[in-house]
């Protein structure tokens, strides 16, 4: 149910696009206008959002620790997964980030009889997930040399590691990165599917952006190799650099399929500062990782630390349990008063 | 309500219809309410306990009353959804944790089949995704774009007094164990949330009596279980005459002495009820024998802190009487015992919360001297570095003979292991206080390690199929070394531990034992001048002892 509302979604833009770039004129709406509001959307978005989080404090030093802390001499710590200095935390960020470490580390529960649990490793998640996340950087690189004139070399090089161009032959070129990130799409949503924890717990949020971005690549991929003319190259370039130097023309006929590629990237760009594709951020900003453990060498300021919380204060416990105390013997602060029998 | 069989409850586990054993739930969450009935949830807590509380300076604990969660009718004050909304909004202020959990989750499952409380009851609710979700889609209504313009589509939720219902059920179904943020790709820690959820519901008057009394026990008389001074004298005395019984050493130890070098604070529990008494006697003997000059204090007589489970007002609150008690007793620095949670707030709380302790030394071992940098702000040393490296220097005989009759595991308590990274310590003493011990499968020790199920003030009897239930990934990974390694003893840093993980052994694996490391250190102490107390095996010959401590309560 929520995956068909989240496609038909999707459909619905597609038609959008297809119908409305039709309309003579509404290619300066589709191909100039939403494209800037998008990108401004997004990066002003993107921004609020990293400002909203940085304004809440980090009250509290929470890292989550993986490993061995760091603590006699003799005990080897664990710099990666319990790092003390900001180079470890640097590195056990970065290994988070561009390798997904944490995701590494899945395993799979399955209960038996008995009952007997068992655990094993899991790593089709972790592969799926960097299959998907570094196509898309490449597919987002690669692109670049659309908005650029002339392209640089090195984003020519990539384009040709990409293509594989040594292995093919005949044009266009088939880009490795366009079958790794349908091949990414495809498992993160057929595990929605297949998975029952998955399923159980997947919202419209989680499917919507699935089919956005499939149907971005689908759209993509019939332009390059499907639905092409040379015509529409020349145009779409000159309209992207015109956009990218802020004087965007457009010149002679750009087909629609263009237009639906390009306003279904222009709602990613609206939809992400607002969804759970805010993680991109997020992941940089959290304290059970990218914290130091060295809590207790040294001390984490908690701005908003209320000093007028005190303990219930010694004195007052004692004159409560004095004549208990100096009964036992324990020391006192305060002797008891003299007994009124030997006034 | 009676604590089903262990052949009802192994079936059930594996057969009972549910997320873990392959049924899939026919409705979605939003549309399953949270059903209370006797056993499924913990007593609210007592009147009389939330008034005193309430009435204590810097504390918040409104709307004392005699209520039941299975009663339709929770008396919740007047206007308590705002209060729930500003409180939530003051919350996401306060805690980046907060907000970054909410925002970021991608809902991709990792954390689901992590956590004990899923794996053991197989409630998709008790998945930490879910569990967050709980507040999430509350979050999402209130104070997102996205949850505004499009509500339930966008997984977004109005509260309720069924969303509060649920909130009590789960975040009391959860036991901060941390375990799900290990696996998070994001570091996403349930434990906050929850934290943030009990905080929400003390706010209209909802909490449990197993914490909120010994909250306010430790308040008043110092500790958990509300021993007066002079009673939590009598028990540790009792302690050192076990000790002198067996060893023949007679044990000197002081209360709130000025002067002292060094003040030392164990959770209460060791020093009430068995087996922690073993542990506390194997402090009482290891200080005896290294002369160390340290005391005990009766005001801050309490390692644990149950405010960790209640309110970060009241976990500091409640912290703030052991530097209260070492600056008056002008002690160089604190020694903590064996304790999980206790470890937590001093290694990630205290300092913040109560600092800085400039009153204070830079710990230093006054038999090894060495210098304890890892802890050179907040001054306090864990018991298990202290034996280490008392070890490591070869300060200590030690006949691990002595422990032949044991053949322990190790279980990592969740806060040493993930909030603090104290984990080779006590395998550092285990390899010298005993022949021989073995680790547990790979999946569940370390950073991996699985809870007790009862923590975080969740080790009450009225849930015992609960903490069954959830105490069953850690219960199954000891049988595996029972039936592979013969073990029979349990070891463990941790108070709460040796209470609960005894309950969880009787069920699922009788005859396994539980103890402290440090007993296993007291019993395989040689002491100077010792006349040990000898025993007559069946063939009539005299010998040691085998049990050690546990043969004198």
């Amino acid at each position: 149910m929520k995956y068909a509302f989240s496609f038909l979604a999707v459909i619905a833009l597609v038609l959008i696009a297809w119908l409305g770039s039709q309309i003579p004129g509404m290619q300066y709406l589709f191909g100039v206008a939403i494209p800037y509001l998008a990108i401004m959307i997004f990066l002003g978005g993107f921004v609020y959002r990293v400002v909203q989080w940085a304004k809440s404090p980090v009250p509290f030093s929470i890292p989550t620790t993986c490993g061995q802390g760091k603590s006699l001499d003799f005990i080897k710590q664990d710099k990666l997964d319990c790092p003390t200095k900001t180079s470890e935390v640097v590195a056990r960020m970065f290994l988070e980030i561009f390798a997904f470490r944490s995701l590494f580390r899945n395993t799979k529960s399955e209960l038996h009889e008995g009952p007997k649990i068992t655990y094993e490793s899991s790593r089709w998640l972790w592969m799926a997930a960097l299959l998907f996340h570094y196509s898309f950087l490449v597919i987002v690189i690669r692109h670049m040399r659309l908005f650029l004139n002339p392209v640089p070399h090195w984003l020519q090089f990539l384009d040709f590691l990409d293509a594989g161009a040594m292995l093919q032959v005949g044009a266009p070129l088939f880009y490795a990165t366009d079958a790794a990130i349908l091949l990414g799409l495809l498992f993160l949503f057929g595990r929605r599917l297949v998975n029952r924890n998955v399923r159980y717990i997947s919202l419209m949020n989680d499917y919507f952006p699935l089919f956005l971005i499939l149907g971005i690549v689908t759209t993509g991929i019939l332009m390059r190799y499907f639905i092409r003319t040379d015509i529409d190259i020349v145009n779409i370039k000159e309209l992207l650099v015109g956009l990218v130097t802020l004087s965007p023309v457009i010149h002679g006929d750009i087909g629609s399929i263009f237009f639906i590629h390009v306003f279904l990237v222009s709602t990613l760009l609206v939809y992400f500062p607002f969804s759970k594709l805010m993680h991109m951020g997020g992941v940089f900003m959290s304290p059970t990782r990218n914290m130091a453990n060295d809590s207790r060498a040294k001390r984490h300021i908690n701005p908003w630390n209320d000093p007028t919380i005190k303990p219930h204060s010694y004195a007052g416990y004692e004159d409560e349990f004095r004549e208990f105390m100096v009964d036992a013997g324990i020391p006192v602060e305060k002797e008891l008063p003299p007994k009124k029998d030997e006034e | 309500m009676a604590l089903a069989k262990l052949e009802q409850l192994s079936k059930s586990v594996v057969q009972g219809p549910s997320l873990v054993t392959g049924a899939q739930p026919t409705k979605d969450w939003m549309d399953t309410p949270a059903i209370f009935k006797e056993g499924n949830f913990a007593y609210p807590a007592k009147k009389e306990k939330v008034e005193y509380l309430n009435s204590q300076d810097g504390l918040n604990f409104p709307n004392a009353r005699i209520w039941s969660p299975d009663e339709d009718d929770w008396k919740l004050p007047e206007g308590w959804e705002k209060t729930i909304i500003d409180g939530l909004k003051e919350r996401l202020d306060k805690f980046r944790s907060l907000k970054i959990f909410m925002d970021c989750c991608v809902r991709c499952g990792a954390c689901a089949d992590k956590c004990h409380f899923f794996l053991g009851t197989g409630d998709p609710k008790n998945m930490p995704v879910l569990r967050a979700e709980l507040l999430r889609s509350i979050y999402r209504n209130d104070f997102t774009l996205a949850g505004k313009l499009f509500g339930k589509m966008a997984g977004a939720r109005e509260m309720t007094v069924g969303v509060l219902k649920e909130w009590f059920m789960y975040s009391y179904q959860c036991t901060e164990c941390r375990r799900c943020s290990v696996f998070c790709p994001y570091g996403i820690d349930t434990a906050e949330v929850t934290m943030m959820l009990r905080e929400l519901l003390h706010l209209v008057g909802i909490g449990i009596n197993w914490i909120l009394e010994p909250v306010s026990n430790s308040n008043r008389t110092g500790n958990h279980m509300g021993l007066q001074p002079h009673t939590f004298k009598d028990n540790v005395d009792f302690l050192a005459e076990d000790v002198e019984n067996l060893t023949g050493v007679k044990v000197n130890h002081t209360f709130n002495r000025k002067g002292a070098e060094i003040l030392f604070i164990t959770p209460s529990a060791d020093v009430f009820a068995e087996p922690g008494l073993y542990t506390a006697m194997g402090y009482l003997a290891l200080f005896e024998q290294i002369g160390l000059d340290y005391t005990w204090s009766t005001y801050a007589s309490e390692g644990g802190n149950f405010g960790l489970f209640t309110s970060n007002e009241t976990m500091k609150k409640l912290n703030g009487k052991m530097y209260a008690e070492a600056k008056r007793l002008g002690v160089k620095y604190i020694l903590g015992g064996e304790c999980g949670h206790m470890w937590r707030v001093l290694h990630q709380y205290m300092d913040t919360m109560n600092g800085p302790a400039d009153f204070l030394e830079v710990p230093k071992s006054p038999i090894t001297g060495t210098v304890f940098d890892n802890a050179k702000s907040t001054k306090m040393i864990h018991i298990s570095e202290f034996t280490a490296d008392l070890i490591r220097h070869g300060k200590l005989k030690l006949d691990p003979s002595r422990n032949a009759n044991v053949m322990p595991t190790y279980h990592d308590s969740c806060n040493p292991a993930r909030a603090m990274g104290l984990m080779d310590e006590p395998r550092y003493i285990l390899d010298h206080v005993v022949p021989k011990w073995v680790e547990m499968p790979e999946n569940t020790i370390r950073e991996q390690t699985f809870c007790c199920g009862s923590g975080t003030g969740l080790n009450t009897d009225e849930i015992m199929e609960l903490r069954m239930r959830s105490g069953l990934p850690r219960a199954n990974a000891v049988k595996h070394v029972i039936d592979k390694h013969d073990v029979n003893m349990l070891s463990c840093v941790c108070a709460i531990d040796r209470a609960t993980l005894s309950s969880l052994m009787d069920y699922w694996n009788p005859g396994c034992g539980v103890c402290g490391i440090s007993e296993l250190v007291g019993n395989a102490l040689v002491m100077d001048n010792e006349k040990r107390a000898m025993g007559y095996g069946a063939d009539g010959t005299e010998s040691e002892l085998p049990d050690g401590f546990r043969t004198m309560v």
